[in-house]
């Protein structure tokens, strides 16, 4: 039987050949991409998330959100100089007396993109639609809630009427739409409303662009609007492409098919950092870690549920906890660095907003003995195994809910059931699927659980969540994110809402976080950085927001993709040596493999048949 | 490549002298028992599709999380915003209303509506199924042909050098982390680090750019090569691996010394005499690879963003879109049960051992 070698030489020669052949079609169609580039500048934007909806009605998810803000104009935008409103559709603003009334001026050189002008009727419409429609109010319905009426006065002042004052009246985040467009849709749609996605291209809109291609799974494509009453926008195209995985989108910014990659981790920063033709942007973070403390969760009408331990609703133990925790080590070790340690609520990126403890107010710094000490004198006294025992005889073993899908958060985790142990706290580290960690939050079964906002410039909605009235009607139906509720801060929190002095608004929110910390059922841990990265040889500038320290992807405006200018050195956009040369040498040395492959198998197997 | 064609038309072994099909001319009493088998397969498909229906539903529903709470979370929603996804979802109404109403669609083949996405989930399977056809199936025909024409080297020579070679090279890859591997190639051949220029692109279908439909289907072939690959060299071992041990199977019989007897040279005989009959387990395991083609390669397209059913699987499962997720899982539950019923009415055609 064994008369002949065994063919290992055939087996790899094939292998290496089909191989050979799948490199080979590579290399030939790459000539044709590579020499396509160089009609209009073009922006690529690496994305993960998937598209909901491009009906401005109901999209919703970051991604969308984000692209209908550079489709759509807001009547009020932010200034990426002083972090406080600044002019968009609305060139002015005014206030009534007892403060529910606002008159917006609209510019008069503001054109959708099909030519039809816009006016305050549309404003008008925009607003009114989402009152009236349930479906319509999906996005956006939380900012019109205390509207009780709008009006397009002329054709350039819309005047809207309030229930009760309201300071928030100029970070409406409300795309205004066009009225011709939109109202036969919403008519032809009816109930269907919900479901229209928006996918009539190109979108008709004021803004600096317009979409113009969407193809679910690849990528979306928008045009400069080059009539833009602001101006028109340095690229002729943005274009936004899938990588479902972000470590991939890195390496397409460093092969150049993309130009910005966003929500890095601190390693793939890293790795970025020295790479030519690269700029890394650490922006000062719009995010906040925290955990929450379950205070002993109640309804509105105050009916107990859940099964937080019930030594948490005393304030001592809570406070003891928070200082048994050093937010500092948290920045090391859980964000090795690529944060911020917290004090107060809002992060420091609005700095008329954010408030941090200082002197005699940091009564919760980070102080283990002191921690021990308060613990030992209200009565929690350790056991032989060195865990406390609650004054009523309840063993202090906590349970923690951490995101399993947020390192940060996982490595924070870590470090507090360590620190609490200092203290004679034992912590059971649930690290688990948002969803488990979700239910476990409406259902009030948490001893501690993680959590986190992204603030916006305007922190109402932020601060809103630990009002009374954001506790749950009937369990699980919990508006806030904490079972927090305090008089205190509910008085303080109608106050700022109705105080139109940005001044004096400042201060009572600064009063709102003090009153939070105090409490300790909030803790914020760090903020985190926001970590991005493009290549300098595509995008020659960009306006940060803010302008100090800020970010690119997720502007309050749209100031980045506006502003991006292409790069003068419009090299070849793959980078590297001239791939064109490579290939066709890689393709010559391939074809002569495959032939020499192809020879060798055909001498043998006559070889193997002549035995 | 050239085992396949000899492997329905092999003149000889023991397949080879029967009649073309099962329902030959043996009398009435044959045909019979042949409908009772056929019948009895599309019975039991119909009640396995059935019980998927009915668990992919309930399983689904009693997954943790609410998908209302998920798709809202870090955004500013009032309660009433959050009611009215709510509704809009049909997940106010009790569990078994909204059973009836999934139930009712599916003799439609209506498979509901995302929430993600607000579009029926059957348009959605729709659009990604050709992308994951194309990349699953060329990924599974390569991988069937390469593993078959290795597994027949290898199994001629259980334990010469060829065979150890290949039998560690195979079940090294297939040891590998789909993803590490993808990773790997992205890096090593995509991204253009140091001297090496980045052949080809690190994800994604087709450069959207292009317009003709020959540059188009160039820049996809051009896409597909690195996920092909990987593919690929993660799932040839299996192939490979049972085409070896069948053939070991079949190298002491009796036929094969009676073939060399005749003077047939080796390979005439591995190929012609040997080969089809160690072929039938691997069919099966072709045809049963075949029904999960449809659910794609979930890892090998979520590493280069192939815009295919496993990607959007993955997607809908992050939210989690339930409505999207069950009819997926429908579709790739249904599609096993189709292929295994095939395999079934099909392998009588090729062995008559099994015949009813």
């Amino acid at each position: 039987m064994n008369h002949h070698d065994p063919p290992t030489g055939t087996l790899l020669r094939r292998t290496a050949a089909s191989t050979a052949a799948l490199v080979l079609i590579g290399g030939l169609s790459a000539v044709p991409a590579a020499a396509q580039e160089g009609d209009g500048s073009r922006l690529t934007v690496a994305i993960a998330q998937q598209v909901d909806s491009f009906n401005p009605f109901t999209a919703q998810l970051a991604v969308t959100t984000n692209i209908l803000r550079h489709v759509y104009d807001r009547l009020v935008t932010i200034d990426p100089e002083t972090n406080g409103p600044a002019p968009s559709l609305a060139e002015g603003w005014e206030t009534s007396e007892d403060g529910l009334t606002w008159t917006f001026d609209l510019r008069d050189d503001v054109y959708f993109s099909d030519g039809e002008q816009l006016t305050a009727d549309d404003v008008a419409w925009t607003f009114t639609t989402i009152m009236e429609n349930d479906a319509a109010a999906i996005a956006s319905g939380n900012y019109v809630s205390g509207f009780e009426k709008v009006t397009a006065e002329d054709d350039r002042t819309v005047v809207i009427e309030l229930d009760e004052p309201q300071a928030t009246m100029t970070a409406l985040n409300v795309p205004i739409v066009p009225r011709h467009v939109w109202e036969p849709i919403l008519e032809e749609e009816g109930d269907a409303f919900s479901e229209y996605t928006g996918d009539d291209l190109p979108t008709v809109g004021s803004g600096p662009f317009v979409l113009t291609e969407h193809s679910r799974g690849e990528h979306i494509m928008l045009r400069a609007n080059p009539d833009h009453w602001r101006g028109a926008p340095g690229f002729d195209e943005l274009y936004f492409r899938y990588y479902s995985e972000k470590d991939a989108a890195v390496e397409a910014l460093r092969s150049g098919e993309v130009s910005f990659v966003y929500e890095l981790t601190d390693a793939q920063i890293t790795s970025l950092e020295s790479v030519e033709d690269i700029a890394v942007n650490i922006a000062d973070g719009k995010r906040f870690q925290a955990f929450t403390i379950n205070p002993g969760a109640v309804t509105q009408d105050g009916e107990e549920f859940g099964d937080g331990h019930p030594a948490l609703e005393d304030l001592t133990l809570r406070q003891a906890i928070v200082k048994a925790i050093d937010n500092e080590e948290i920045v090391r070790q859980g964000s090795n660095g690529q944060a911020v340690a917290a004090g107060g609520y809002i992060p420091p990126r609005y700095s008329d907003f954010h408030w941090s403890p200082e002197g005699e107010e940091a009564i919760l710094d980070f102080d283990p003995d002191a921690a021990n000490e308060m613990l030992d004198e209200a009565g929690y006294e350790r056991g032989d195994d060195g865990v406390r025992v609650s004054p009523d005889g309840d063993r202090l073993e906590l349970r923690m809910f951490v995101h399993s899908d947020r390192p940060d958060n996982v490595q924070a985790g870590l470090v507090i059931a360590e620190r609490l142990a200092d203290v004679g706290i034992e912590i059971d580290n649930r690290t688990v699927d948002p969803g488990i960690l979700s239910d476990a939050l409406y259902d009030a079964e948490y001893d501690l659980i993680f959590t986190g906002w992204t603030v916006n410039p305007d922190p109402d909605y932020v601060l809103s969540i630990h009002t009374c009235g954001a506790l749950p009607t009937e369990p699980g139906t919990m508006q806030g994110d904490a079972y927090f509720c305090d008089e205190e801060y509910d008085e303080l929190y109608e106050a700022q809402l109705a105080e139109y002095d940005p001044e004096k608004r400042a201060e009572l929110i600064h009063r709102l976080q003090e009153v939070l910390y105090r409490e300790a059922v909030v803790n914020v841990l760090t903020y985190p950085n926001i970590l991005e990265a493009y290549r300098t040889d595509q995008i020659e500038d960009l306006q940060l927001e803010p302008a100090e320290g800020g970010n690119i992807w997720g502007q309050d405006g749209y100031w980045a993709w506006w502003s991006a200018q292409p790069a003068e050195t419009s090299g070849s956009p793959t980078g590297g040596p001239s791939t064109g040369a490579v290939i066709g040498i890689g393709v010559g040395a391939l074809v002569l493999v495959v032939a020499g492959a192809f020879l060798f198998f055909r001498r043998r197997s006559t070889m193997e048949d002549r035995e | 490549m050239t085992t396949t064609p000899t492997a329905a038309d092999g003149p000889t072994g023991a397949g080879a002298d029967d009649a073309p099909a099962p329902a030959g001319p043996r009398g009435p009493g044959r045909a019979a028992s042949v409908a009772v088998y056929v019948l009895g397969r599309l019975l039991t498909a119909i009640v396995s599709l059935f019980a998927v229906i009915v668990a992919g539903f309930f399983l689904f529903r009693i997954l943790p999380g609410d998908p209302v709470r998920a798709m809202t979370e870090g955004r500013e929603v009032t309660a009433e915003q959050r009611e009215e996804l709510r509704r809009q979802f049909g997940l106010d109404q009790p569990l078994w209303l909204q059973f009836l109403d999934y139930a009712k669609g599916l003799l439609h083949f209506d498979l509901g509506v995302s929430f993600q996405y607000r579009e029926p989930v059957a348009d959605l399977i729709l659009e990604r199924l050709g992308p994951t056809l194309l990349l699953a199936g060329t990924g599974t025909i390569i991988a069937a042909l390469l593993g078959l024409f290795l597994g027949t080297r290898a199994g001629w020579r259980p334990g010469g050098r060829g065979d150890r070679i290949n039998t560690a090279v195979a079940l090294f890859f297939w040891s590998v982390p789909t993803f590490w591997l993808g990773l790997l190639l992205i890096v090593l051949l995509a991204s253009g680090r140091g001297f090496m220029p980045g052949l080809f692109p690190t994800g994604g279908m087709v450069d959207p750019t292009l317009t003709g439909p020959v540059e188009r289907a160039l820049s996809t072939a051009q896409h597909m090569v690195l996920p092909i690959v990987t593919m690929v060299a993660v799932i040839y071992a299996q192939y490979l691996m049972i085409m070896r041990s069948s053939l070991m199977d079949e190298k002491g019989a009796d036929y094969l010394t009676t073939a060399r007897a005749k003077g047939l040279r080796d390979a005439l005989v591995r190929r012609r005499h040997a080969v089809p009959n160690a072929l039938l387990p691997t069919v099966t395991l072709i045809f049963l690879n075949l029904g999960q083609v449809v659910s794609g390669v979930i890892l090998v397209e979520t590493v280069f963003s192939w815009p295919g059913l496993g990607q959007l699987f993955y997607s809908g499962l992050q939210v989690p879109d339930i409505g999207l997720v069950q009819g997926l899982f429908v579709v790739f539950a249904a599609s096993v049960i189709l292929m295994n019923l095939l395999a079934d009415l099909v392998y009588p055609l090729l062995d008559p051992r099994v015949r009813p």
